[in-house]
């Protein structure tokens, strides 16, 4: 009796101490984390999604009792979209906030600027969306943008794949495309990929970026009338050269763009049909990912309440989860904030992520090209290329 | 190189003399600040988007049809434009420093605008928007048909006013010799101040051609003003009608340019003009 009576007090102590862990608030001094994002200026559209990822995966952090059991600070400031104060900015977190740990700032020229401060300071830089593998040099960044690391090579064959396997394989291909450096490097491969595949090229041109007017470049496309047009553009550019082709009622059979502004392209009637790149959409199979569910209600709710146009999770908002996924799954793993060893452990592991399973050991520490083709069908983005990463009963619909 | 087809020439010089009338709209009230004034007023790009930004809130929200919105825009846009101008004037505010002051006041703006509509693209979904008339083998869109007459409208409106009329001579007198426009009767002050809200006023004009036209983004501002610059210098600073030959001349000249080469070279269109008008006409601007 007395036996049991013992049993039953330890196992009370032993739900007590489980259920005070569960739910421990995290105490100590904060894991600094240091920032920039392009929360001003011409990139703040998608700086804006970053900090609020940012938001969200800080507040789940430490309701889950933060890193290491110290509650997580995030010091965010605005680089204005500029890489030179990108680069003051993050000599400021590490010399003056001292953080313990980097996350990269947006876009591409941005992170490169970032990444010469870490390099410079010796300090890890995990970051969301760098668009240009072969220049991300430095031992010790880990891209969670998984491109591979020759996206100008293995992307086109991905689209291409896809259209082959379509009912209208397309003979003819006009390539434009924007001259910003991430966008016109995959072009480039592209207008190869093309040519080793037998597709005959009846146009190339290029814009500078910021260009206002795409009324005679729909004139030039609807002139050479391809089968299939690869469009480099990023942002706003793809909405743009849509609305000028539509000026002069024409749609090409068969489109493709880069890196569009993902909420304005599927909002217009006229891209209907059109293709893009993605990493994540909001549908099975990447909604079976962990944390992606959940991260995508969330986020959705929140998008909404901070009045953005857009609230869906696609590539921008899922690479900035996985960026704090990995830097989470690397803090966790070692129980250090050692920028070397986690960067070792990054090399030699892979990591879950909303985007699928992310490896760190290739060429300038990307893993594989885990990019997809998604397209405009009824009103919403659907992956629809490759068939395992495809929304259920989801093809690729043709003109 | 192939040579273009007449058709994809004649629609490119369709696209060029539709931007060409935006060019010139924008120009317009800067070429008269500029010129009648002596102030360089870069806060114009950012009331344009301000006027395309509150263009697009009426129409969207409040259900106005976005010329309609021109009648709630342009009185307070000139009112707006009155009270910048009695800042700049409250400072005696020299020609140079107006550039930097009227710079600090486009960013303001900007975050404005940005702090309210987000930096999202806003895209204003007009009646007008899917209109679009065709001429044999050319397309002629309604909002940039509707660029090209309001510009055109405007322009000649404020020409003939500064040309037939007392108020104009007025303006043109105090413009050329203060004291002796004082001596005979003008008051400089009020006319500047009115001229100041009538320029602002022709930046939400402008604004509301944007809304209809393009996708909005808050730093896209910054992407009109050195064409609309070399514009305004090629067309003669205090002219009304120099902006919008010349806004026609170099969006003509770059849809040309895209049609024929690579369209990364239209760019440089607009400041070559601009290089060998003031080779050949040192004083134009």
């Amino acid at each position: 009796m007395r036996l049991t009576r013992y049993a039953v007090v330890a196992l009370l102590v032993g739900i007590m101490a489980l259920a005070q862990q569960a739910s421990a608030a995290p105490s100590g001094p904060p894991v600094r984390i240091g920032s920039t994002l392009a929360l001003t200026g011409p990139l703040a559209a998608t700086g804006q999604v970053h900090k609020l990822v940012g938001d969200i995966y800080v507040e789940q952090l430490n309701a889950r009792n933060g890193l290491l059991g110290r509650p997580v600070e995030w010091i965010v400031k605005d680089d204005q979209s500029k890489q030179d104060l990108a680069r003051t900015l993050y000599e400021q977190l590490i010399t003056v906030d001292k953080v313990d740990l980097l996350l990269g700032p947006y876009a591409t020229g941005n992170i490169l600027a970032a990444m010469a401060v870490a390099q410079r300071y010796n300090k890890m830089l995990i970051h969301h969306t760098f668009g240009i593998p072969s220049l991300a040099t430095y031992d010790m960044q880990f891209p969670a943008w998984s491109l591979g690391p020759d996206p100008a090579t293995t992307f086109p064959n991905t689209v291409l794949d896809a259209l082959a396997a379509s009912p209208k394989p397309p003979k003819t291909i006009a390539v434009v495309t924007s001259k910003f450096p991430s966008v016109q490097f995959v072009a480039m491969g592209a207008r190869e990929v093309a040519k080793k595949r037998g597709l005959k090229e009846v146009l190339f041109l290029d814009w500078e970026f910021g260009n206002r007017e795409f009324g005679p470049i729909a004139a030039r496309i609807k002139d050479a009338n391809p089968d299939f047009v690869w469009v480099g553009a990023i942002g706003l550019e793809g909405n743009q050269l849509l609305e000028a082709m539509k000026k002069i009622d024409y749609m090409p059979a068969e489109q493709f763009f880069m890196y569009p502004a993902p909420g304005p392209m599927v909002k217009a009637p006229e891209a209907k049909n059109a293709l893009a790149a993605t990493i994540f959409e909001e549908h099975a199979p990447f909604l079976n990912n962990p944390g992606a569910a959940e991260f995508v209600k969330t986020f959705n709710e929140r998008a909404a309440k901070a009045g953005l146009a857009d609230t869906a999770v696609e590539t921008q908002a899922a690479a900035s989860y996985t960026a704090w996924q990995i830097l989470e799954a690397a803090v966790t793993a070692t129980k250090s904030l050692d920028d070397k060893v986690l960067a070792q452990w990054l090399k030699t592991h892979t990591v879950d992520t909303i985007q699928g399973k992310l490896r760190f050991n290739g060429p300038s520490n990307y893993g594989d090209d885990l990019m997809r083709v998604k397209q405009v069908q009824n009103g919403r983005w659907v992956v629809v290329w490759p068939p395992e990463a495809a929304a259920p009963g989801a093809k690729l619909m043709v003109q | 190189m192939n040579l273009p087809s007449p058709t994809l020439l004649a629609q490119a010089i369709l696209s060029g003399i539709f931007v060409g009338a935006l060019y010139g709209l924008l120009g317009l009230g800067l070429s008269l600040s500029w010129g009648l004034l002596r102030q360089i007023n870069l806060s114009h790009f950012a009331l344009a988007f301000l006027g395309a930004y509150l263009s697009y809130q009426l129409a969207t929200v409040g259900g106005v049809d976005p010329l309609v919105t021109l009648l709630v825009i342009a009185p307070l846009f000139f009112v707006l434009g009155a009270a910048i101008h009695g800042l700049l004037l409250r400072f005696a505010v020299t020609p140079l420093n107006s550039l930097l002051v009227t710079f600090g006041l486009t960013v303001i703006i900007e975050s404005v605008i940005q702090w309210y509509w987000t930096a999202d693209y806003r895209r204003l979904a007009s009646r007008y928007a899917d209109i679009t008339f065709r001429a044999g083998p050319l397309f002629v869109p309604l909002p940039e048909l509707m660029t090209v007459l309001l510009s055109v409208s405007l322009c000649v409106a404020v020409w003939a006013t500064l040309r037939y009329t007392d108020l104009g001579k007025a303006i043109r007198a105090a413009a050329e010799d203060a004291p002796i426009a004082a001596a005979f009767g003008v008051n400089q002050r009020t006319l500047a101040a009115l001229l100041s809200g009538v320029c602002a006023a022709l930046a939400g004009a402008a604004g509301v051609c944007l809304a209809l036209t393009y996708t909005l983004t808050p730093s896209q501002l910054y992407a009109w003003i050195g064409v609309v610059f070399a514009a305004v210098m090629i067309g003669g600073l205090g002219s009304a009608l120099g902006p919008l030959f010349a806004g026609i001349v170099i969006g003509v000249s770059e849809a040309i340019t895209m049609a024929l080469t690579a369209p990364s070279w239209a760019p440089l269109v607009s400041f070559s003009l601009l290089i060998v008008v003031l080779l050949v006409r040192p004083g134009r601007a």
